[in-house]
């Protein structure tokens, strides 16, 4: 297939801009993810009453609906009650609520994977709550939830392609209409790929590398 | 005129015709597991094999497809193919290919994994017995994987009907495209009809995807 | 050894559940006595050290340090368990902190020593126990007996007035054990006050002043240890030494 060299050219400062909002969004969802995570892993961690009910019951609910849908929820719905938000803080509401959940999770198995002997044992050093969190469980925690992390922020990079469906300019936004407008579908499909290689193929080589480094440098009692 | 817009759920066969709309992305979801499955499981002994050059087929399948959002691989069957092969493909079509390609991939990995994460001294106790290979792999490994397998297989299946909802942006007519007739047929009647329609398919999608995410848990629990 | 008590336990009470684990002991332990509690698996003895440094609540009872409490909640436990050290079967080293700052960890971030002394108080203790060479090594380099003296090390450096060891040879190799309790013979010498729980049985004869029979969740026996191992007085002590003593007819027949 001969492949229209000036349409790519004429059309890559879109992707371009599409891109950096494509990497905008994600990188917002994800650093919320973390937020939102980090605090509800604590809550789980440490038992508290009643607000452990109200965020487990949130990471059924963000777990088990899709993202187009809250994301319709938000933007088409909220309003609907005086919310109003714009399509791109849709985007990233949307992602933090979806994303949080995955984090929280990969956090947790984190955070319970450090044995109870070693908080014990540091315990009996003398060592508060805090310090104990901060020099003995996080460090180890961090070792164990940290594939699943990368792997979530994969997972949400992907997940922004949806926000199309709002009308947000991403890459999938662009292409849709470009391939509408002028009907150069595989120059279109090309350049859609490309752009979503060049944004997720370094972060998945870092993931896996990191995740080498990980099992090999294990700590290993 | 806030409160009312509730009850354009209940007009005419409106509730209905959103449950039609979930139908048709829950019925893509099954067929794409249902196919995903024995492809899966055999590209899964595929991976498994020592031969460099599936080895590495296989990998740059299963990489190239999990690293693209799925929207993007429906993008590419709905509009690419269509241009490339002159086929004609239809939206539905399309779905059922690339959630069955990628849940394939998936299921692929999680056999390939479960078949790995069986210890070598387990055939090797196999083979002391005098087991052959075949009597190995149905005695010895299968019962294994499968309690591993199951609830992971579980979890793909909600998984699967969440990536469905996609489809809408291929111009599906599915339950969110349903939605939104309803709510501009209703516009002036029900302002907020949007808040409830969307509130509901929220909800339909939860009752969709948990119980079927609480039983792969239950399993899970019960097998480890 | 003085007459002052160092570690008081009053009518402690223990129960998981339905299930009493320690029913009434009454324990003083002397200032720069060695302690030890013997007895059948499940008999308590652990859940009693773990009791002494507040890892555990208290059903009912007391302990004390010194004349204070030390109760299992609040901020004084923290400091009282600064004066207590515990070393436990599992060595339960930080995996991912080296030798030395495993060592230095608590002195430096709770007790707010200058990082130099403890350094300089570790470096004397590893020597002595010739891990010096190992200080910049990671847990998972070290055997399981280096391990333990280095959790053994890293207890001392708090400066610690009671030292409790909880089966602290059970998960290693036999060839290990050696290693580990001549430390511990050490200590003893240089007038620690401890309270071990082991099943070493010619090592329990050998460090203690005093041993502990606990079965059933009751003190059955508190005497000098040539007399428990020779003249026991009740049933239950007889049947439990019995129990070594069929090993010790094999390896003689041998």
């Amino acid at each position: 297939m001969g492949l229209n060299f000036d349409f790519i050219v004429k059309y890559l400062p879109w992707y371009v801009d599409a891109a950096i909002l494509t990497v905008r969004v994600a990188f917002l969802g994800i650093l919320f993810s973390l937020v939102v995570g980090i605090i509800c892993s604590a809550v789980q961690y440490y038992h508290i009453p009643v607000i452990r009910t109200i965020v487990s019951v949130y990471i059924e609910i963000s777990r088990n609906t899709p993202l187009l849908v809250q994301l319709f929820f938000l933007y088409f719905g909220l309003p609907k009650i005086g919310i109003l938000l714009s399509a791109e803080t849709c985007a990233v509401v949307g992602l933090t609520f979806l994303g949080g959940s995955y984090m929280s999770e990969s956090i947790r198995s984190g955070l319970e994977s450090v044995e109870k002997s070693q908080i014990e044992s540091a315990a009996s050093l003398g060592m508060g709550k805090v310090l104990t969190m901060k020099e003995v469980i996080f460090p180890q925690a961090l070792a164990v939830s940290v594939p699943g992390i990368c792997a979530n922020v994969i997972f949400l990079i992907k997940e922004t392609s949806v926000v199309s469906g709002i009308a947000l300019a991403d890459l999938m936004y662009v292409a849709n209409d470009l391939i509408g407008l002028y009907y150069e579908t595989d120059e279109t499909l090309i350049m859609l790929v490309l752009f979503y290689l060049i944004i997720l193929l370094p972060i998945s080589a870092f993931a896996s590398f990191i995740e080498r480094r990980l099992r090999y440098a294990g700590f290993g009692n | 005129m806030r409160d009312s817009g509730i009850n354009v759920l209940f007009l005419g066969k409106n509730f209905l015709r959103l449950l039609e709309g979930l139908g048709v992305t829950l019925r893509i979801s099954l067929i794409a597991v249902l196919l995903s499955l024995p492809l899966g499981i055999l590209l899964g002994m595929f991976m498994t094999l020592k031969n460099p050059v599936s080895k590495a087929i296989s990998r740059i399948y299963l990489e190239f497809i999990r690293i693209m959002p799925q929207l993007v691989l429906l993008f590419i069957a709905y509009f690419g193919v269509t241009r490339m092969f002159g086929w004609n493909l239809s939206a539905d079509v399309s779905a059922v290919i690339v959630f069955t390609l990628w849940g394939t991939a998936e299921m692929g990995d999680l056999v390939r994994g479960a078949l790995i994460s069986i210890p070598r001294h387990q055939y090797d106790s196999a083979a002391a017995l005098g087991m052959t290979k075949v009597q190995t792999f149905i005695h010895v490994v299968v019962p294994q994987t499968m309690r591993r397998l199951i609830p992971l297989t579980i979890n793909l299946t909600t998984r699967m009907i969440k990536t469905t909802s996609l489809v809408v942006l291929i111009g599906m007519t599915e339950v969110l495209k349903v939605g939104k007739q309803i709510i501009d047929a209703n516009r002036f009647e029900y302002p907020t009809a949007a808040l409830w329609i969307y509130g509901v398919i929220f909800l339909l999608y939860f009752l969709a995807c948990w119980p079927i995410s609480m039983l792969a848990k239950k399993l899970e629990k019960r097998w480890r | 050894m003085e007459e002052r008590i160092q570690l008081k336990v009053k009518g402690l009470v223990k129960r998981f559940g339905s299930e009493t684990v320690l029913d009434g002991i009454d324990l003083d332990v002397h200032k720069g006595e060695v302690v030890v509690v013997l007895g059948p698996s499940g008999c308590g003895k652990s859940t009693l050290l773990r009791c002494m440094n507040g890892l555990e609540s208290l059903s009912e009872g007391n302990i004390f340090l010194d004349g204070e409490e030390v109760s299992s909640s609040g901020k004084k436990i923290t400091m009282l368990r600064q004066k207590i050290g515990m070393v436990f079967q599992s060595y339960d080293l930080f995996p991912h902190k080296n030798i030395m700052d495993n060592i230095t960890l608590a002195p430096v971030k709770v007790q707010k020593r200058p990082k130099k002394d403890v350094e300089s108080q570790a470096e004397k203790l590893l020597k002595r126990v010739g891990l010096w060479e190992k200080r910049k090594s990671y847990p998972r380099e070290l055997s399981g007996g280096q391990k333990q003296r280095v959790a053994i090390i890293r207890a001392l450096c708090m400066n610690p007035e009671v030292m409790l060891f909880d089966e602290v040879t059970a998960a290693l190799d036999p060839e290990m054990v050696r290693e580990v309790l001549d430390v511990m013979l050490e200590l003893a010498d240089g007038g620690m006050t401890m309270v071990i729980v082991t099943h070493e049985m010619q090592f329990a004869r050998a460090i203690a002043d005093r041993v502990i029979f606990l079965d059933g969740g009751n003190i059955v026996e508190d005497l000098p240890p040539e007399e428990f191992f020779t003249a026991p007085k009740t049933q239950r002590a007889k049947d439990f030494l019995q129990t070594f003593a069929y090993e010790k007819r094999r390896t003689d027949t041998n």
